[in-house]
């Protein structure tokens, strides 16, 4: 600030301070009544008879005000607010925020410190790992994937045996620290539309269901062992190597219906999930694994 | 102390009470117009681009400010949730502020970035599909409604007379950039783009 506005300030401060102390001082001291007895009053009548008393200020209110003019010349004094001046505290509010981070830094770091070294598959039996790791699940992840990691459409279902990216320990790690770009391509103009509705049916019967259209269906088998089986298995058991979701589980991440199968394969899907690793570090990171770990239980080998 | 006269001359009682009331004023707000201190873009700060722009005037036009703060406080609860305290010389560019007063849902001041725009999408137009328990109301027909482009330069104009640095082109070309978007996505396109600046200067 410059010299001039650290002089406006402290200028007015004090002359505000000084004139407050001067009013008060004035007016409770007060002339002495001329009159002799009884009750002063303001001289004025109305209505003839309608008087006002003009009484002293009662001590009690004067001594807390006097108290709060010295509590205001106390606080300019310690804390910053008098122009330039920083105050013989130092206290500062950037100050007092960085001593907590860093408080809540030395903390977390010592809560952590406790499962270094455990394997994802270790910390998702560790039922002390696991409550830090809801906390972050809580603080970082329901936004998309839900409170209950159920997910949501478009944001898959995280307590689930099949994850489309796999399940293992080292595959939810990398998901989680390094994140994921899904590509499903746009069929509708590589194969028409017709097509798309062929492949869509037969997409529809792979979880047990009943083709819509069983002549379809039956047509859509061919394409899809041609174009579709690359990515999602001869059997559209689909492939975590690619995040190539499962079609024959019955769990759809954007939903099972005829028509939004069309959809994702007509118009294609992009989908994205951040990467965590960088901007929580392999600690939480490690926890957070545990913790989707935790939730998909192992599948049975086929 | 005679103050009868005070209190039997209104005139001057008024003159003394403005005296009186803008002292505060006259210590605490005067001078930051003049320090620059809130008058200077923080590193990385920028004008919004006409569709932000209009995604912005739909924000305040859907009353969002009602719920949501765009101001990070210096305490640890807040910086540990949001990010980096709310820098004087972020909001700018921003006529008016929206530093709002209520919290009913989460602070916006940083959520750039912090989604992806498919799930804004979703968000927007039901809340519940991706939050079970949000309260928020869903506003499915901005994914409908156009963004009226005939007022974009003209609110541009109007922001570089009070000091947001609009180029000529910016504002001759608002037009074109905003036709054919919904309120959707300028609305997504702003909110995109609330906090990035800090991402620059925050580790």
């Amino acid at each position: 600030m410059s010299t001039f506005w650290n002089l406006w300030i402290v200028g007015f401060v004090t002359a505000n301070i000084i004139f407050i102390a001067w009013l008060l001082y004035a007016t409770s001291s007060g002339k002495k009544s001329d009159q002799p007895a009884g009750p002063e009053t303001t001289g004025h009548i109305w209505d003839g008879d309608l008087q006002e008393y003009n009484n002293p200020l009662p001590r009690w209110w004067l001594a807390v005000f006097y108290a709060s003019i010295v509590f205001a010349i106390l606080y300019l004094a310690l804390y910053p607010g008098f122009g330039n001046f920083k105050g013989l505290l130092g206290w500062s509010a950037t100050n007092e925020l960085q001593g907590q981070e860093a408080e809540a830094r030395l903390t977390t770091a010592r809560v952590l410190a406790k499962f270094d070294g455990k394997s994802i598959a270790e910390l998702a039996a560790d039922p002390e790992a696991l409550g830090v790791a809801e906390n972050l699940f809580a603080a970082n992840c329901t936004a998309c994937h839900g409170a209950d990691a159920h997910g949501n459409k478009g944001f898959p279902n995280l307590a689930r045996p099949d994850l489309s990216w796999g399940r293992s320990e080292a595959a939810i790690l990398a998901t989680i620290t390094a994140g994921r770009q899904g590509v499903m391509p746009a069929w509708k103009d590589i194969l028409g539309t017709e097509s798309v509705t062929r492949v869509a049916n037969y997409v529809y019967s792979l979880s047990g269901r009943p083709a819509p259209d069983i002549k379809a269906a039956a047509a859509g088998a061919q394409t899809f062992a041609t174009t579709c089986a690359m990515c999602h298995g001869a059997t559209g058991q689909g492939n975590p190597i690619m995040g190539a979701p499962n079609l024959t589980s019955g769990y759809w991440i954007y939903g099972g219906s005829l028509a939004t199968i069309e959809e994702s394969i007509g118009n294609g899907r992009r989908n994205q999930m951040p990467a965590w690793g960088e901007l929580l570090g392999e600690q939480k990171v490690r926890l957070l694994a545990a913790y989707v770990y935790s939730l998909s239980p192992p599948a049975v080998t086929h | 102390m005679n103050h009868a006269k005070i209190e039997k001359n209104v005139g001057l009682l008024g003159v003394l009470t403005a005296i009186v009331i803008s002292i505060g004023g006259l210590v605490e707000i005067v001078p930051l117009y003049f320090t620059g201190q809130v008058g200077q873009a923080s590193p990385g700060v920028k004008p919004y681009t006409a569709l932000q722009l209009e995604g912005r005037d739909i924000y305040l036009r859907e009353g969002c400010y009602n719920c949501h703060s765009q101001m990070i406080r210096s305490l640890r609860a807040e910086t540990e949730r949001y990010g980096h305290a709310s820098m004087a010389g972020e909001s700018v560019y921003d006529h008016p502020f929206q530093f709002g007063s209520k919290r009913t849902g989460p602070d916006l001041a940083r959520v750039g970035g912090r989604y992806s725009d498919e799930w804004h999408r979703a968000h927007l137009n039901n809340p519940r599909d991706v939050v079970p328990e949000s309260n928020m109301p869903g506003y499915p027909w901005l994914a409908t409604t156009s963004v009226d482009a005939d007022h974009t330069a003209a609110k541009m104009k109007a922001l570089r007379i009070v000091g947001v640095p609009y180029t000529n082109a910016e504002i001759t070309g608002a037009r074109d950039t905003v036709t054919g978007h919904t309120e959707q996505e300028a609305l997504i396109d702003y909110l995109q783009s609330l906090g990035l600046a800090s991402k620059t200067w925050v580790k």
